[in-house]
């Protein structure tokens, strides 16, 4: 039997899992994904864990309940891959040779990559939502807070889910509106970027919401260090931001056992073929979601999208034909916007986000940059998605894994 | 759309980025430079030719990754291309703005 071995059992490598376990011969392929932890996170609920929408246990599952039943499940850490050797070695010693790996360990919070972010106020007035605990310590602190200076920051690009720090300071201002305490809170959005978002037609239209909600926005800020004495924030060109209450998205990073394996670069994420998803490094690598150093979305959609595309990719590759070079850095992200109200933006590697609609040229019903009260039902309905359709691997009807043109407003510029 | 810079015609996109590196020359870096007011020494330079070189082996840049390049650290390329040092110093290499992967 020939083997295949993925990295991590999050939303990339469960849908891997699903898509070869259907697609491939099951009397020549033996799969084998690898992950340390039991339970599995829907990370999008990170985001509506501080407001209280969501319960804690809406959002963590057992990682075995989504693993098709042939695949087997290996429980424990890996100590290195060793590429030159075709070889997973566990942290217990064990050894798992493979024809073909596949990486999908994703990305995670790095709060010590900046001075003082993990000082003695960390999770009291210095609080991430990137990670459960994080995001439930956010929630005890918001059900007591009193209001002062809430300061939404951004560390560096790129992280995860680039929109959900935009998304954090709509929701907060809507939810000091409903406790009536708006009037006692000042909501600070401090971005690297020279705006909301990096390309022009969103930031217009993101800029003009932070104004319309009062949300004061500091750009082109690359935070130095976080003054845990004085509370105040200060980037390398000595500009200082004073807070109550920071909640930061630190630098995100690749798994460390990239750098243990000598496989990733600065921030420990894999040089990766852009179009192919291939590593660049090693031809029987293959890289999805957050792991690669691609420039594409960290999200789950661009997970989602890549896995149909890697599928295809890995018969070829298995055939011995060449790598179609076709994944086009589609993303689709759902922006809450607060009062019950989200946007939409469809992109990818050319196209930057405009309006329209989606996924039916002049019909919709999702609105492309305009907030609805429907696309905010399309968010919502997204975690039933998500955990009985998209982790299954199942194809959802009308959305392509590469980008529609149709149903967009480009301008000709 | 089209600007002209030193008497040359050069491609640019609304935020005056140029579009076709081949388009660059030390005179339009200098033209850059003067709109953004900042005076050119040879230590700029420097930081420009790492940038470029980068911009050509197709390596993403980021502030990260110039404090560790070896060629300047974080507050000294703040000094040198103050406020928005990444973008500003681009602009004038005339190489696109970072995209920071939305």
């Amino acid at each position: 039997m020939k083997k295949i071995v993925i990295l991590g059992a999050g939303t990339a490598g469960t849908m891997m899992a699903n898509h070869l376990h259907h697609e491939l011969d099951k009397k020549e392929w033996d799969i084998t994904i690898i992950d340390e932890r039991e339970k599995h996170y829907y990370q999008p609920g990170y985001l509506f864990l501080p407001f209280d929408m969501y319960e804690p246990e809406e959002i963590v599952k057992e990682i075995k309940d989504f693993i098709p039943k042939g695949v087997q499940l290996l429980s424990g850490k890996i100590e290195k891959i060793n590429a030159a050797g075709n070889l997973v070695q566990m942290e217990n010693g064990d050894q798992l040779p493979y024809e073909l790996l596949i990486v999908a360990t994703g990305a995670k919070i790095a709060p010590e990559e900046t001075e003082g972010m993990k000082g003695k106020e960390w999770q009291q007035s210095v609080f991430d939502f990137y990670t459960f605990e994080g995001a439930l310590a956010l929630r005890d602190k918001l059900r007591q807070w009193e209001g002062g200076r809430l300061v939404v920051h951004i560390t560096e690009m790129p992280i995860k889910c680039p929109v959900a720090p935009l998304e954090f300071a709509f929701l907060a201002d809507s939810f000091f509106k409903h406790k009536d305490m708006r009037s006692k809170v000042d909501i600070t959005y401090v971005t690297p970027l020279s705006g909301a978002f990096t390309k022009p037609k969103a930031t217009a239209a993101l800029d003009h919401l932070l104004h319309e909600k009062n949300i004061t926005i500091e750009s082109d800020f690359a935070i130095a260090e976080v003054d845990n004495e004085n509370k105040k924030i200060i980037d390398y060109g000595g500009r200082e931001i004073p807070f109550d209450l920071l909640v930061t998205v630190p630098t995100n990073k690749g798994d460390e056992l990239m750098e243990r394996s000598g496989l990733g670069d600065d921030l420990n994420y894999i040089p990766t073929n852009k179009a192919t998803l291939q590593s660049q490094a090693y031809p029987n690598i293959f890289v999805l979601g957050d792991a690669s150093n691609i420039p594409a979305s960290k999200a789950g959609s661009v997970a989602h999208f890549e896995a149909e595309i890697l599928t295809e990719n890995i018969k070829h590759f298995i055939k011995g034909e060449p790598l179609k070079e076709e994944f086009d850095g589609h993303a689709n992200c759902f922006i809450e916007t607060g009062n019950g109200k989200a946007l939409l933006i469809d992109f990818n590697y050319t196209h930057e986000p405009v309006e329209g609609e989606f996924p039916f040229a002049g019909i919709g019903p999702l609105r492309l940059l305009k907030e609805s009260r429907m696309n905010h039902m399309g968010k919502l309905a997204f975690k039933w998605i998500y955990w009985n359709v998209l982790l299954r691997g199942t194809h959802i009807p009308f959305v392509s894994a590469t980008m529609q043109e149709s149903g967009k407003h480009f301008s000709a510029t | 759309m089209e600007k002209i810079i030193e008497g040359k015609t050069i491609s640019v996109n609304e935020e005056g980025y140029l579009t076709n590196f081949t388009q660059w020359d030390k005179n339009i870096g200098e033209a850059i430079s003067k709109e953004v007011n900042i005076t050119l020494t040879p230590r700029h330079w420097q930081v420009i030719s790492y940038l470029q070189d980068e911009f050509k082996k197709e390596s993403p840049l980021s502030i990260r990754k110039i404090g560790k390049s070896g060629v300047v650290d974080i507050k000294e390329f703040y000094a040198l291309f103050p406020n928005a040092p990444l973008k500003t110093a681009t602009k004038i290499a005339g190489i696109p703005k970072p995209a920071s992967c939305i």
